[in-house]
Formats: C-alpha cells, sequence, structure tokens
C-alpha cells in the first residue's frame, strides 16, 4: 500500500508520543523506588536500596502481600473451576441460552467497579449479614476473575476441535477417560495461562475490594491508606514497583504460554475486555 | 460407581450439560445478578434520620434526593464530562498507533508494539494514578520539565483527572481501533488514492467511517471506567466524581441506601449509552 513520506514520518511522530506517554509513568515510579531521599521531588537526589530491605521488613507490607496471595490464591482456583466448566459447557453443547452464559460472564467487568462492589456489599452487609473477611474478598475476586480463564479456554477448545475427544470414543474410552486424557491435557497451558491472568487481576485489584475487604488489607489497599503519610513514602514506591513487576510478569508468561504458532491472531477488544477487568 | 455415573452421563448429555452449567451460572446468576438485584432493592430502602438504622420500607426518595441537591447534579454532570473529554482525548492518541501498527508496520515491529501497548494495560491500576501523582505535584517532573519554558503544570484538579483517564484507559482504545484498521483492506485505501483523494481526504471519507465502529467499541471501556472510578480523583485532585460520594456513603456517612441509588446511575447511563452504540454497529466489533 503506497503511503506518502509525510504521512508516514507524522504517524512515526504519533506513534512515539503515544508510547511514550504510556511508559513514562512506568519508568518514573521504577525510578523513585530508588531514591536516596525521603522528599518526592525531581530530579532526585541519590540512588540506594536501601528501602527494598526496608519495605520487606515492614511488618504492614508483609501482611498485605500475605493477604493478596491468599485472595489471589482462593480466587483464582475458584475462577478455574467455574471458568473451565462454562468454557465447557459452551463450546462443546449447544442449548437455549448459550450467547446469554458470555454475556453473564464479561458483565461483571464490564459494569463500572463500584456498582459490582456495592451490589456485593449490600448483599454480604444487608442481606446474608456476613463480616467482611478475607472469604468476601475471595467471592468478590472471583466473580471477575472468571472471564479470562473462561476466554483463555473458550479459545483453546474452538481452535483443537472435537475430532480428537470423538476418537477416543470411538476407541472405547468414556467420557471421563477422554475429559481426563484427551480435553484436560490439550486445555493445560490455556488454564495455566488463565490462572496466572486471573492471579494478576486479583493482586491489583482495588476498587471492588475496598467494599469487600472490611479490616483487611490487601497490597493495593496498603498503597491506598499509606500514600498520604509522607514518612511511609520511599515504601510505598518500592511496593509500587512490586506490584508492576507482580502484574506484568504473569501477563507475559501467559502470553508466551497461548501464543498462536502462526502469529496470526490480532488481538481485538476481546483482549481488552478481559484486560478491563483489572480494573 | 464411579463407571456407573460415566456411563449415565454418557447416555444423557442433558445430565452432563446440566451439572457443567450448575457451577458458573449458579454463580454468576445468584452470587452476581442477584447482588445486583439487592443493590437495585437497596436503593428503595432509606435511612431512620434519627437512629441512622436501615428501614426496609421501599420508596424512591433516595433518587428525589439526588435530583433535588444541586451539589448531586453537578458531580454527575462532571462526571460525565470528563467522560466524554477522556473518550475523544484517547480517540485521538489511539489513532496514529494503532494505524501504524495496523498498516505500516513490519510483523515483527507490530507484535512488539503489541506487547508495548498491552503489559501497561496490565501493570497495577493504583501504582499508574500513584505514579502521575508523584509526576504531577508541585515539585514533580512535569514542572520541572516545563519550568525552562516558563510554563507551570495543571497541579491537582480537574485537568489532572482528565490526563489520568486518559491515560488509564488508552490501551482499550488502541486495541480495537488497531484491530479495527486492520480489517479494512489496503485496496481500498489505495483506490481512494488513485482516484486522487489527498492522505487527510482517505482519512475523513474512507478510513474513519470504516473504523467508526471500532472506535465506538473502545469508548465503551473509556467511557464506562470513567464514570466508576474513585481513586484517582481522589488521589489527583480534591473534586468529587460519582464513585467518591459513593464510596463516602457506605465508609463515613453510612448511608448504604442513598450510596446504592447513586451507584444506579452509572448503570442507566451506561445502558443508554450501550444502546447508542449498538446502533453504530459497535458490538460487532468486540
Amino acid at each position: 500500500m503506497h503511503i506518502s513520506d509525510g504521512t508516514r514520518l507524522m504517524l512515526r511522530i504519533g506513534t512515539g508520543i503515544t508510547l511514550a506517554f504510556i511508559w513514562i509513568p512506568l519508568v518514573v515510579i521504577g525510578i523513585y523506588a530508588f531514591n536516596e531521599s525521603r522528599s518526592q521531588a525531581w530530579p532526585i537526589e541519590g540512588l540506594t536500596t536501601e528501602w527494598f530491605s526496608k519495605a520487606f521488613d515492614n511488618p504492614g507490607v508483609r501482611e498485605a502481600v500475605w493477604t493478596s496471595v491468599q485472595a489471589g490464591l482462593g480466587a483464582t482456583a475458584l475462577a478455574m473451576i467455574l471458568g473451565t466448566l462454562a468454557a465447557l459447557a459452551v463450546s462443546r453443547y449447544r442449548f437455549f441460552g448459550r450467547e446469554t452464559i458470555s454475556f453473564l460472564v464479561i458483565l461483571p467487568i464490564a459494569l463500572p467497579g463500584i456498582v459490582t462492589g456495592m451490589a456485593l456489599n449490600s448483599t454480604f452487609t444487608q442481606v446474608l449479614n456476613v463480616d467482611l473477611t478475607l472469604f468476601t474478598i475471595i467471592v468478590g475476586h472471583a466473580t471477575f476473575c472468571i472471564v479470562v480463564v473462561y476466554n483463555n479456554a473458550v479459545a483453546r477448545l474452538r481452535r483443537t476441535g472435537t475430532s480428537l475427544e470423538e476418537a477416543s470414543q470411538d476407541l472405547g474410552a468414556d467420557g471421563w477417560q477422554t475429559f481426563r486424557h484427551i480435553t484436560l491435557p490439550s486445555l493445560r497451558s490455556a488454564l495455566v495461562a488463565g490462572a496466572l491472568l486471573a492471579f494478576a487481576l486479583s493482586f491489583d485489584e482495588i476498587i471492588v475490594t475496598t467494599f469487600t475487604a472490611g479490616s483487611e488489607q490487601t497490597l493495593p489497599i496498603w498503597i491506598f491508606t499509606n500514600y498520604s503519610r509522607p514518612n511511609q513514602l520511599p515504601i510505598v514506591n518500592v511496593v509500587g514497583l512490586l506490584l508492576i513487576l507482580i502484574s506484568i510478569i504473569p501477563v507475559y508468561l501467559a502470553n508466551r504460554l497461548t501464543q498462536d504458532p502462526t502469529g496470526t491472531a490480532a488481538p481485538g477488544a476481546g483482549g481488552a475486555a478481559a484486560a478491563a477487568s483489572a480494573h | 460407581m464411579g463407571r456407573r455415573l460415566t456411563g449415565f452421563l454418557w447416555r444423557h448429555p442433558r445430565a452432563q450439560l446440566g451439572l457443567l452449567l450448575s457451577g458458573p451460572v449458579g454463580w454468576l446468576v445468584i452470587a452476581y445478578l442477584g447482588s445486583l438485584a439487592v443493590l437495585f432493592v437497596a436503593s428503595l430502602w432509606q435511612l431512620d434520620d434519627f437512629s441512622g438504622e436501615i428501614v426496609h420500607d421501599y420508596g424512591l426518595q433516595n433518587f428525589q434526593e439526588l435530583w433535588e441537591t444541586p451539589v448531586y447534579r453537578t458531580i454527575v454532570g462532571r462526571t460525565v464530562a470528563i467522560a466524554a473529554a477522556v473518550t475523544v482525548t484517547d480517540a485521538i492518541l489511539a489513532f496514529p498507533i494503532a494505524f501504524y501498527m495496523a498498516k505500516v508496520a513490519t510483523p515483527r515491529v507490530r507484535a512488539l508494539l503489541v506487547v508495548a501497548v498491552l503489559m501497561p494495560l496490565w501493570s497495577s491500576y493504583l501504582v499508574k494514578v500513584y505514579s502521575w501523582r508523584i509526576m504531577l505535584q508541585e515539585s514533580g517532573i512535569v514542572n520541572w520539565l516545563l519550568e525552562p519554558f516558563g510554563l507551570h503544570g495543571p497541579g491537582f484538579g480537574n485537568v489532572a483527572t482528565w490526563l489520568v483517564f486518559s491515560y488509564l484507559w488508552l490501551p482499550f482504545m488502541v486495541l480495537p481501533i488497531y484491530a479495527g484498521l486492520e480489517r479494512i483492506p489496503d485496496s481500498v485505501l489505495d483506490a481512494s488514492g488513485d482516484l486522487g483523494g489527498k492522505p487527510w481526504m482517505t482519512f475523513r471519507r474512507v478510513i474513519l467511517p470504516l473504523a467508526l465502529p471500532a472506535v465506538v467499541a473502545g469508548s465503551i471501556f473509556t467511557f464506562s471506567l470513567t464514570l466508576g472510578d474513585y481513586i484517582t480523583p481522589q488521589l489527583v485532585s480534591s473534586t468529587q466524581f460519582i464513585g467518591n460520594v459513593v464510596y463516602a456513603n457506605v465508609g463515613i456517612a453510612n448511608n448504604l441506601p442513598l450510596a446504592a441509588a447513586f451507584a444506579t446511575v452509572p448503570v442507566a447511563i451506561m445502558i443508554v449509552y450501550l444502546l447508542i452504540a449498538r446502533r453504530l454497529g459497535a458490538f460487532e466489533s468486540l
């Protein structure tokens, strides 16, 4: 296709500006994590790694990390089971309301976070009369994590087709054997990818969490309660860098696991929809 | 026993299906849709003025209060206005990079750009806002950069909120527009050029109409996410958004019915928005 040199240059500049806009804040927080001074002024005065050990020894941070890990693991486990079951039903059966399932799965992330948070909060406190604890955090996170497991599993099931499963049945395997020896192995890497994404999502979530956490503190909530305390700021910066790394690494791994061998699949808004859950 | 069960399930595919669906559908319908229903019911409850207890009587007084209190109307107006501004900004910022990815870049560069846009999308939301807080503060990097030019940054306020929201949701706009532009055949653009269309003309008369559904699809995210946020306004401004009022009424003021009523406002706005988006063909681009 012909594109004039002028247009090409303009597009390059536009692309550069947008990329810089996207990446600069992440780089800045990375630099501040090594900031020697307690002051947050720019330019920073010197580099140090002492805040990393201070953050590591901080009891509040440790407790928050542990809460976040527990919530992430619990939500991921639940989302794995529910997402896989829904994906199997939608891709291997025809039934009334099949399209509704995809809509239902995506709804918790499509609606604004305060709506989901408020809805769960009203139900827990007014109808069920349960205390807001780690358990309620897990229920909330699992609800919006289902979609990433579901999306990954549906995409894989669509790509693998049913011929292997039919062959297995023809050779005399029953339904359970076929599931264990054929369906599950072909799903494995997609499920691992879904689990990594679900964990990253849960680890990072704050809006729904504040409505379902009660007095529990996850790592994002710890940041949210400490960003206004000047003394804690260096540690907040370190925790910030940590959170960025913990959410990026699983995404990178998940991307590697589900990569289309032909490299042709373009990520559409479906990918964006799944990622929208990060908020 | 196990064999008999699998045998039974093999003969009854409907039972298989029921077993598969009962968990996820049960969860989403009972735990999620049920909670949404509770939210709507709770918005009809009221607070006893004297005891501060929630009274389970039904009425529209919360909605009446929202409608009649000027400050709440201002807050809804501000939230919607910023959401619209953010959507327009993101569309403008997203177009060049999406077009470059779809039509100019080599496959290798394209793959790199997709990763470069996707990775920040997944990195911690809160930390990104916090980073902007550090950059926009009085002694921050923004003022440091602008000072040699005799300029001063926006500080904390509505401009900062607009800037940070635009930053946060930009990847949600880039990805659908990229996918939408990729579907436009090169031959259509070449034909426009061959027929004498200058680049700007081709953009306005050919590319934009064909890419519009994708832009609207992206705008669903930028709009909806802005409507439901309360963290960003709290970190980089002192003004209130719908989310802040909801959050304050659940926590400090302990007026859950009013918070529930206010939380239904973004839902109503989004329903209208989605209906318009469907008319513009955005759902096929999702």
